[in-house]
């Protein structure tokens, strides 16, 4: 059995080519969903790509959210279906209030690209499995509004909680409150990340091959279920 | 009754949130010789035209609106007004 893993393209993305391209090199089956079709297809499990979805307008990842498609992966992610959601997707998955808080421009409003480590903090999710806890990883980051906000209240729950699945490793790049890279909900099964593990999935072209793990992850889960 | 009705809706930053933009705003106007502007904070307004009167059913609308999309709740707040016809 193979895990058939959807990447949902908007208007705008940029990444989606890269994530299906991750899911075949993880050993997935990769499926093109579009974001004006309410219907996934009957995937095992949805990544929301990096770019600017609908140009940026309003906010990242405002419009997004009302795609018909995102209408089924709300559902669908509530129902426990894993959803990833890497940089635009993070902000959209924070619009959609899968996930709490919000995503806002650097503190030093410089677009930043560059290749970055991260410490895994936490392996509980469907996402991070195949990685160790405290693992630093290198892979690229590349975003303009990647700073993480949230009431203090939401940032001590989701740390008592172990729901802040990766943290900036040395000087943080965007301002990102308690050098927050990545965190996932209360299931575990939706996760938002702003660097692009994607891009780190082959020799050739990445950094390192570090961000292999976010899908084999998941599909080791699923082949083995 | 009029035909359309201005209904302002102004969106800011929630107070606790850092404001890069309004900062380097800020920042920037002392060189050009402002030098009596302590702070600036940026945001958004939205004019949004409505069929006929404010009447209370349709400013509801407009609040609904605006904290389900115009305005992120998380981060930001937002004041809605009718603007009077000059």
């Amino acid at each position: 059995m193979t895990a058939r893993i959807g990447v949902i393209t908007f208007p705008g993305s940029l990444d989606d080519r890269d994530a299906l391209r991750a899911v075949k090199l993880a050993g997935g089956e990769p499926v093109s969903l579009w974001h004006a079709d309410a219907d996934l297809r009957g995937v095992d499990a949805v990544i929301l790509p990096g770019g600017f979805s609908y140009g940026d307008y309003l906010r990242c990842g405002a419009i997004a959210r009302f795609a018909p498609a995102m209408a089924s992966v709300v559902d669908a992610a509530r129902g426990g279906l894993p959803v990833l959601g890497i940089c635009n997707g993070f902000q959209v998955l924070c619009e959609s209030h899968l996930l709490p808080g919000a995503l806002r421009r650097n503190h030093h409003l410089h677009f930043r690209n560059r290749d970055q480590v991260l410490r895994i903090e936490s392996t509980n999710t469907r996402w991070t499995s195949d990685y160790q806890q405290g693992e630093e990883i290198l892979i690229p980051l590349k975003s303009g509004e990647g700073a993480y906000m949230a009431d203090e209240k939401t940032l001590d729950a989701l740390e008592a909680e172990g729901r802040v699945i990766a943290r900036y490793v040395g000087e943080n790049p965007n301002g990102s409150l308690r050098d927050i890279a990545g965190i996932t909900n209360e299931a575990g099964n939706v996760v938002g990340l702003m660097p692009h593990p994607e891009h780190a999935t082959e020799a050739l072209t990445g950094p390192s091959t570090d961000g292999l793990g976010f899908f084999t992850s998941v599909i080791r889960a699923m082949v083995a279920a | 009754m009029p035909a359309s009705t201005r209904v302002v809706v102004d969106v800011m930053p929630k107070p606790e949130i850092l404001d890069p933009q309004g900062q380097a705003i800020a920042n920037a106007l002392p060189s050009l010789g402002f030098s009596s502007i302590a702070s600036v904070r940026q945001g958004k307004r939205f004019e949004v035209e409505i069929a006929g009167e404010a009447t209370e059913e349709a400013l509801e609308e407009v609040r609904r609106a605006a904290a389900t999309l115009l305005a992120n709740p998380v981060i930001e707040d937002f004041e809605i007004r009718v603007e009077v016809a000059q």
